[in-house]
């Protein structure tokens, strides 16, 4: 275990980030917010946050998601919160399912103009979130010149490539699933859990994050070791055994 | 991508026109991986690459959602179920794996250090743009990883059936649907030959057994030059 104690005598105890249920965590967002789910084909997602705020009822939502949701199987995710009409609108890398014939929720509301939606390139998705959490205002990307997504963008010319003006995307919330954490929320991921959730928990004013295994003290995770600081982290849930898991699917 | 019934574009005289399969197809376009290559497959056909194994070449996957080096799929009860790849499989890892988040993998992606990615299609150009995100008449696409993988690799091949369900053309001289990226496609592999992105345009340089360029030439959308040393489509 990884200690530093001798500087711990003098200083007053850290803020304990841990929530005692993922409701108490979600209860003060408010209609109109606007919230980023990590989370890539199932690893990282924060499906017992997002249900929780599906219980809570909040509305008007804008949501920042690789996907509007989920269609192969009846796993929650931001699909519940579409479904519902919950969702004003979505910034995503797919407003189609990749799979036509299984339709997604999202897709009925998107054809029928019930719900907003901002397409995107994936690393333009990524990257406009980390520079929302990096102090950059803008990028110039090599990504979608010459296609409709670059339409009405300005463009420029740098060492004779064509590169696209791309702006930040910062968020009031994100909602983040990681392995462990400690209680200031120092946290790791496991594998391809870790997809968006370093980027979106610096891009949000407040980052909320429901963890696979029981909170440890503070200096329980080297500091080599961490994946996110816990200064990006503002509210901590564990998973608790009845909650939901992150499985494979039924096949 | 939208997997489709194989179609076979011409009928079949005498039993001697064989269009390819899907695997051969992928295998052929796998062959052209050099040793140390980063190699990044979209979902469908390009994801059959990884099974071909060249004897004595070895590449590196990378996966759009933070993977580098990962293994082959996993059997089912020893899967992870945090580890994926861009398709959402489950795979297993291998020794040397390492993981990155979204903002750094596109980043990798961008900057140049994939070798090669391996996509679908609906349509190709004669100039080297493709369309993979949208479908005609549809409100919302599916753009995912393609438009930066388009942009970022080192080259871009293509794996796609040589016409629609309907025998339309797929290899065009311009794309109707909305482009993916301009000017990028080197090497499509159809279910009927093997196409280099020339100056010129397409250049057939290998072609599926029974079938003459005539054939081919009468179900693509571009003219199409000959390679003088046209060859049948290498399996091996």
């Amino acid at each position: 275990m990884w200690r530093t104690a001798r500087f711990r005598a003098n200083v007053a105890p850290m803020r304990d980030k841990v929530y005692p249920d993922f409701d108490a965590a979600v209860a003060d967002i408010p209609d109109g917010a606007s919230i980023m789910l990590a989370g890539f084909a199932g690893p990282g997602t924060a499906r017992n946050l997002i249900a929780a705020l599906h219980r809570q009822g909040a509305k008007g939502l804008t949501l920042i998601s690789n996907t509007p949701g989920r269609w192969q199987d009846d796993r929650i995710d931001c699909g519940v919160l579409v479904k519902d009409g919950r969702v004003a609108k979505i910034h995503a890398a797919f407003t189609a399912s990749p799979h036509p014939s299984v339709p997604s929720p999202f897709t009925d509301l998107y054809e029928a103009g019930k719900i907003e939606a901002e397409l995107m390139p994936q690393g333009t998705l990524a990257e406009r979130i980390r520079a929302a959490g990096a102090g950059i205002a803008a990028f110039y990307t090599p990504t979608g010149v010459g296609t409709e997504i670059a339409d009405g963008k300005e463009t420029r010319v740098f060492n004779g490539r064509e590169y696209v003006l791309e702006t930040a995307l910062p968020a009031d919330y994100a909602f983040v699933r990681a392995r462990r954490a400690d209680r200031i929320g120092n946290l790791q991921y496991h594998r391809t859990q870790r997809n968006f959730g370093p980027v979106m928990a610096r891009a949000a004013k407040t980052t909320i994050v429901e963890v696979d295994e029981p909170v440890v003290e503070e200096g329980s995770i080297d500091p080599d070791h961490v994946h996110t600081p816990g200064l990006f982290v503002d509210r901590i849930v564990v998973v608790p055994p009845d909650g939901i898991q992150e499985e494979p699917p039924e096949r | 991508m939208t997997e489709h019934p194989h179609p076979n574009p011409l009928p079949a005289g005498e039993g001697a026109r064989q269009p390819l399969d899907r695997q051969t197809m992928a295998n052929r376009l796998a062959m052209e991986f050099l040793d140390g290559w980063v190699v990044n497959l979209g979902i469908g056909i390009p994801t059959l690459c990884s099974n071909f194994v060249h004897p004595d070449r070895h590449v590196v996957f990378q996966s759009e959602n933070g993977l580098v080096n990962y293994g082959p799929l996993a059997e089912r009860g020893e899967e992870d179920p945090n580890l994926v790849n861009a398709g959402g499989q489950y795979v297993v890892e291998m020794a040397g794996m390492a993981i990155l988040d979204h903002a750094d993998s596109f980043a990798l992606i961008r900057a140049g250090y994939v070798d090669v990615t391996v996509l679908g299609a609906y349509e190709v150009a004669a100039n080297g743009d493709f369309a993979n995100w949208k479908v005609a008449g549809a409100k919302g696409g599916g753009i995912g990883g393609a438009m930066d993988l388009a942009v970022g690799a080192k080259n871009v091949f293509l794996a796609l059936e040589h016409t629609t369900r309907d025998g339309k053309p797929r290899l065009v001289e311009r794309c109707a649907l909305p482009v993916t990226a301009v000017g990028v496609v080197k090497l499509v592999a159809t279910n009927l030959g093997l196409f280099e992105v020339t100056e010129q345009g397409f250049l057939l340089t290998e072609i599926a057994p029974g079938y003459t360029p005539d054939d081919v030439q009468a179900v693509t959308g571009a003219q199409l030059n000959v390679s003088p040393d046209l060859r049948e489509f290498r399996r091996r």
